[in-house]
């Protein structure tokens, strides 16, 4: 393995240990899905609109808000333990710090991911049928999405006073493309039609994901170095 | 003549026109069949709304010239620009529904260009908001570059995600040229309006840079200080 | 072998490094003293490469991967242990993977920690957190330390401590840079002395066998003079 991504995958490890030890951002990221499904369901009149016309919508805004969440967690840790100086001194890669932080990220709304889905189809009563395993898929994609661009900005917003209000101004622009292209896939998987018609949409998402993963890898050292 | 007096002299030039503009499209090109008077709007929209993407590839264009050279003024050149920009896109925003009230009745619609402009609003308000947020003149310009070279790569995944939306869910669509190829005098004044917005563009970033360059580096545009 | 030359440095309207140049050699160890403000963590920064100063140079034979820097933080991470933490810095200075745990358990056997390696760092003192730091640089046995105010908070027994492991590491043929605000803490370490005033190096010789006192006089006068 190349040696910036080893050690990237030494500063993910880090974060992992240190998220599933202290747990509070994990727990609280994962209450949150669950109670925004919640507040979606009691939110629209069911008499009006069927479940299944809003449910991918109704997915992607609260996995696009649980995601926005859990961002602002990797660089806060640097800054509560005041690591982030030693960080920089060491011989660390800027590229390998953020890969790290992408990776912890990834990894962190896989999991509230993995919680949120089985509650939606619950709560939803949505007939998964064989779209379960594209469906992965799909958020895979759009996750990586949400989450290449965020780590960025993340390391920008969490060195400015409102942090937690600064990242989602600057990053929900961002979360438009990846989430049309997901609500357009998941509509049409949870439609049972056939994979070929979501295709293209998957493509779209990655080629989004290659596109913003190059440019935020070439601009991440400008958020740290002078 | 010093950079100030220069821009002031070429935007009143611009806003000179731009009455002659309007006179032009009002009194001197054929009625369009279909949307009626209403539709002459198209003449200083379509403009504006090029104006703001040319801010906002300019933003785009000077942040990566800045992360090269490190200049400060191509910094400054990119927060005048962004400026620009949000009030091109504003003034847009703000006619846009004005306009097609009397066509389809309905104050907004997701019309292609109204949403571009829309979004464009967003990222240059969110690059103002950032700049303002960070004290650090080198940092503030880091950080602005790192927003700006996104936003631009963002463009297209825009206009994107747009046209995806619309050919699921056709919207009317205000201010669209009555056929594919413009009758000569609509197609001049179409040009001539076209000159004319970036004449303004011109004028007001002018002005905008001369004034943050008197107030000098560290003040320019964001940040407390004088 | 270290060098600084010709160090210009300012942060806005104040002048953090004006004109610093000096040499040191294996086996030197520089006390610098100087008020708060004097520029003293501005000149460590540069020599780590944290910040690139605006003229002149400085060069680091080795590198980043040469130095250990010892701050008022001391960078680890509150909720891994002593242990946990001397691996993972251990693997982002490049320590190979198989030499890490044996040269740990070296490290906190020298420093006496090894009781505490298994704790978590938010349970120890301050005195233990800084000798656990002290641990944190010596994973990559630096050729180079860089040490700023290291013994902010650190009560008299500690800081005695400190001192005499300091004594020891700067022994061994490295090159110890200490910056200091309070003269009797560094005095006795130091081969070579300087005193900064307003970014200036106002004196630099040879310690000479003076002690405090006579150092303390000679640093009041420099800066009343220069």
């Amino acid at each position: 393995m190349a040696e910036w991504l080893r050690q990237a995958w030494t500063v993910a490890r880090k974060d992992l240990v240190l998220e599933f030890r202290t747990r509070t951002a994990l727990l609280s990221a994962v209450v949150f899905t669950a109670l925004v499904l919640t507040i979606f369901n009691f939110g629209r009149d069911p008499t009006a609109v069927s479940a299944l016309d809003l449910a991918p919508s109704i997915l992607w805004v609260t996995f696009a808000f649980a995601a926005m969440l859990g961002l602002n967690r990797a660089f806060q840790l640097e800054l509560e333990n005041h690591a982030l100086e030693g960080l920089l001194v060491s011989p660390l890669p800027r590229v390998s710090l953020y890969w790290g932080k992408l990776l912890a990220n990834l990894v962190f709304v896989a999991v509230v991911e993995a919680v949120g889905l089985p509650l939606f189809v619950l709560f939803f009563d949505v007939p998964m049928g064989r779209a379960l395993a594209p469906l992965v898929g799909v958020l895979a994609l759009a996750s990586v999405g949400f989450v290449t661009v965020g780590t960025l900005f993340s390391a920008m917003a969490i060195r400015t006073r409102f942090a937690e209000l600064m990242l989602p101004v600057l990053l929900l622009p961002f979360f438009v493309p990846p989430l049309v292209l997901a609500v357009l896939a998941t509509a049409k998987l949870l439609a049972a039609r056939p994979l070929s018609e979501s295709f293209g949409y998957l493509k779209l998402l990655a080629a989004y994901d290659i596109l913003f993963l190059t440019v935020a890898s070439l601009l991440f050292r400008h958020t740290v170095d002078e | 003549m010093n950079l100030a007096a220069t821009g002031r002299r070429i935007t009143l030039v611009g806003l000179a026109l731009l009455a002659a503009v309007y006179v032009r499209a009002l009194a001197f090109t054929p009625v369009e069949r279909f949307q009626g008077p209403a539709q002459k709007i198209f003449y200083l929209h379509v403009p504006a709304a090029w104006s703001a993407m040319l801010a906002m590839a300019l933003v785009g264009l000077c942040s990566v010239l800045y992360l090269i050279v490190k200049d400060l003024r191509f910094d400054r050149f990119a927060a005048a620009s962004a400026e620009v920009g949000t009030v091109f896109s504003l003034v847009m925003l703000t006619t846009g529904p004005i306009w097609a009230k009397p066509i389809w009745g309905t104050w907004w619609t997701w019309d292609a260009r109204l949403t571009l402009t829309l979004f464009l609003f967003f990222l240059f308000v969110g690059y103002l908001l950032l700049r303002g947020a960070v004290v650090d003149p080198g940092m503030r310009a880091r950080y602005a570059a790192v927003l700006g070279i996104c936003g631009l790569v963002l463009l297209p995944f825009i206009h994107l995600s747009v046209y995806l939306f619309r050919t699921l869910h056709p919207q009317p669509i205000v201010l669209k040229p009555s056929s594919p190829s413009l009758p000569g005098s609509m197609l001049v004044t179409l040009l001539v309006s076209f000159a004319v917005f970036t004449l303004l563009y011109a004028g007001f970033v002018m002005q905008r840079y001369a004034l943050a360059r008197e107030r000098g580096a560290d003040a320019a545009m964001g940040g407390r200080g004088a | 072998m270290l060098r600084a030359e010709g160090l210009w440095h300012a942060f806005g309207a104040v002048v953090a490094l004006d004109d610093v140049s000096f040499r040191l050699a294996p086996g030197q160890t520089l006390a610098v003293f100087g008020p708060n403000g004097a520029g003293k963590t501005t000149l460590l920064k540069v020599l780590a490469g944290l910040i690139r100063p605006q003229r002149g140079r400085a060069v680091v034979d080795g590198g980043r991967r040469a130095i250990g820097w010892i701050g008022h933080q001391s960078h680890l991470y509150g909720h891994l242990t002593v242990r946990e933490n001397l691996l993972f810095w251990g693997a982002v200075y490049g320590v190979p993977a198989a030499r890490r745990a044996a040269r740990a358990a070296e490290v906190l056997a020298r420093l006496g920690l090894a009781g505490r390696a298994d704790q978590p760092v938010w349970a120890l003192s301050r005195g233990l957190e800084q000798r656990a730091a002290i641990a944190r640089t010596l994973m990559h046995d630096p050729q180079v330390l860089l040490l700023d105010e290291p013994f902010t908070g650190l009560d008299l027994a500690a800081a005695a401590e400190f001192r005499a492991l300091l004594a020891q590491l700067a022994g061994a043929g490295r090159i110890v840079v200490l910056a200091t605000h309070n003269v009797d803490e560094g005095v006795e370490l130091a081969t070579d002395v300087a005193f900064q005033h307003r970014g200036r190096f106002v004196h630099f010789a040879p310690r000479a066998g003076r002690g405090a006192a006579e150092i303390a006089a000679a640093y009041r006068r420099a800066v009343r003079d220069g």
